[in-house]
């Protein structure tokens, strides 16, 4: 539904998206209001078109300045994340802003809305722009010929007014971003992939000093360390995070002529049947294979171990999906969320790589 | 049946012991693993609350863990900040209250998690993060002190006489106390609402 929405030209801005999943946040990179609703609320929209909710916050996250080399908006989002912390945004509603937001792609925002929810916000939205209806234009179910255009021009003024006032702004400096990697259970327990894992002693809040241990002897990581040149057992590509097309083109251009390493067991799975399709149609599923990964069905699969995609318990997955909770891709599995380039990195090495040394 | 109705049980208030889990940021994963989502009624979750934490691979209990030990038990489940975060799958809210959990108090919510537990007569109680100590320190020293949950008055106290007064959104409250859902409130404006559409024209 985060994939084949916006795929279809179904997710138009100025919409109001719910659905029984928290990830509904993704479409928000559209210019709307979309967020995750449990099964009652469904219920009662089927029932009712209509949904009781109470005005969120406001929260307003700035980011200017130009990425660094293999920095990826998974690393934007996973960066923000480990500043805010994973209830940060609770009660919020964010807006991504900024020109480093600005110069993103369509699947690049969607990445950075999907994991709002990850901070402990109901959703997050980016402005609709040039970027944006030109995504749109000639999609299945978008308005057609001058229906578009008199759309575009509704959608054009879908935006923050310049006095509008926030509950909280947060700005970053692209620049400070870096390959980012998850070492604990929650999302906002990230690092750059140089830094050190933090110690205690780091910790701000004294309060948290016991669930962060108990969440390292999960993950059988010692305080202090680093993560380079961990081994790992699994890569896992895909997800309503990261599993685009344009996320498989940035695989398999990175794989290409290049093998996984022997230790790793690496599956990419497509988000849907059209990006299966399209893979297939511009070659990479032969890429992926000659480097011995393996193309599954299109679906959620080992982002959280519904079906038979499982990481075994006590095994490390490089992921590029949401979560890291403890069993979330299979009892006892340990993940570290990345982004599609480090995780094409990590099937390469073998272990948690700096892919800024290999591009 | 996901969309038929359920009669709820009144919640009014509450006298029980309660079950303790110092843990923080206690996500819906670990409420309930996302492999035991496929039933598609509210009821049997409870089996598996926890499930990870509870049991090991053989499905065996593991002693350490609080709901396997036989001198903790209660309707009231005492947990770490940020409760509930994660998913939006109300299966969370209905596996802990199919274990038999009718209040969760914490310091803090997921919002998401929030919604779902008011909209199924299981009550989240928010209290400050000093309270939360006490009835950490309290729950140590006697397993057995009951924790009042007076919903009327929106206040929860301890055996020693501690209390603290709680938000709700009044209209859940309501809710709450009636033994009613979303459903039941709209039809119970059946005829107001059918009289103002028939003054409408589209």
């Amino acid at each position: 539904m985060h994939i084949i929405g916006p795929e279809l030209g179904l997710t138009l801005p100025g919409m109001t998206i719910v659905c029984g999943d928290s990830h509904t946040s993704t479409h928000g990179a559209f210019g709307n209001v979309a967020f995750g609703i449990g099964t009652s609320e469904v219920e009662q929209v089927m029932a009712t078109q209509c949904t009781l909710q109470h005005r969120p916050k406001r929260m307003k996250i700035e980011i200017n300045g130009k990425l660094g080399k293999g920095v990826l908006s998974k690393d934007i989002i996973l960066y923000v994340i480990s500043r805010i912390s994973s209830s940060g945004g609770n009660g919020h509603f964010v807006e991504y802003a900024g020109d480093t937001i600005t110069a993103l792609s369509m699947e690049a925002r969607m990445t950075i809305c999907n994991m709002s929810i990850e901070m402990g916000a109901r959703g997050g939205l980016i402005a609709p722009d040039q970027t944006t209806f030109d995504y749109l234009r000639g999609r299945k179910f978008a308005p057609q010929g001058a229906d578009f255009e008199r759309a575009v021009a509704d959608w054009k003024t879908l935006k923050t007014d310049d006095d509008a006032v926030f509950d909280q702004v947060h700005r970053f400096d692209a620049a400070d971003i870096g390959p980012m990697i998850t070492y604990g259970t929650n999302p906002g327990m990230g690092i750059r992939v140089t830094d050190r894992i933090p110690t205690l002693a780091e910790l701000s809040d004294l309060s948290e000093h016991a669930s962060f241990q108990k969440s390292l002897d999960y993950m059988d990581l010692r305080p202090g360390s680093s993560l380079l040149g961990k081994s790992v057992d699994y890569v896992f590509i895909g997800s309503c995070t990261n599993a685009r097309i344009e996320d498989l083109r940035l695989v398999a251009d990175f794989v290409k002529g290049k093998k996984k390493a022997d230790n790793v067991e690496v599956w990419i799975i497509p988000g849907s049947k059209q990006v299966e399709k399209q893979a297939v149609e511009e070659g990479l599923d032969r890429v992926f294979r000659e480097a011995g990964f393996e193309l599954r069905g299109p679906g959620c699969s080992a982002c959280l171990g519904m079906n038979e995609d499982k990481v075994p318990a006590g095994k490390y997955c490089v992921s590029t999906s949401n979560r890291n909770f403890e069993g979330r891709q299979g009892p006892g599995a340990r993940t570290f969320l990345v982004s599609p380039l480090s995780a094409a990195a990590a099937a390469v090495t073998g272990q948690v790589t700096d892919v800024r040394e290999m591009i | 049946m996901i969309f038929q109705s359920m009669q709820k049980e009144k919640f009014i208030s509450l006298v029980s012991p309660a079950v303790p889990l110092p843990i923080e940021n206690i996500d819906t994963d670990q409420i309930i693993p996302s492999r035991f989502l496929k039933a598609t009624t509210r009821e049997g979750f409870g089996d598996n609350l926890f499930r990870d934490w509870r049991y090991d691979g053989e499905g065996n209990a593991k002693p350490d863990f609080v709901l396997n030990d036989p001198g903790r038990q209660g309707k009231i489940l005492v947990a770490g900040k940020n409760f509930g975060c994660g998913s939006s799958r109300e299966h969370a809210a209905w596996a802990l209250y199919d274990y038999g959990f009718r209040v969760v108090v914490s310091s803090f919510f997921a919002d998401i998690f929030k919604g779902n537990a008011l909209n199924n007569s299981l009550l989240p109680v928010q209290v400050s993060d000093d309270f939360l100590d006490k009835t950490w320190e309290m729950l140590s020293q006697n397993p057995d002190s009951p924790i009042r949950i007076d919903l009327e008055n929106q206040r929860i106290s301890l055996a020693d006489g501690t209390s603290e007064t709680f938000d709700i959104n009044p209209y859940k409250k309501a809710c709450l106390l009636n033994g009613y859902d979303d459903i039941d409130y709209l039809l119970s404006l059946k005829d107001q609402i059918l009289a103002y559409e028939r003054v409408r024209s589209y």
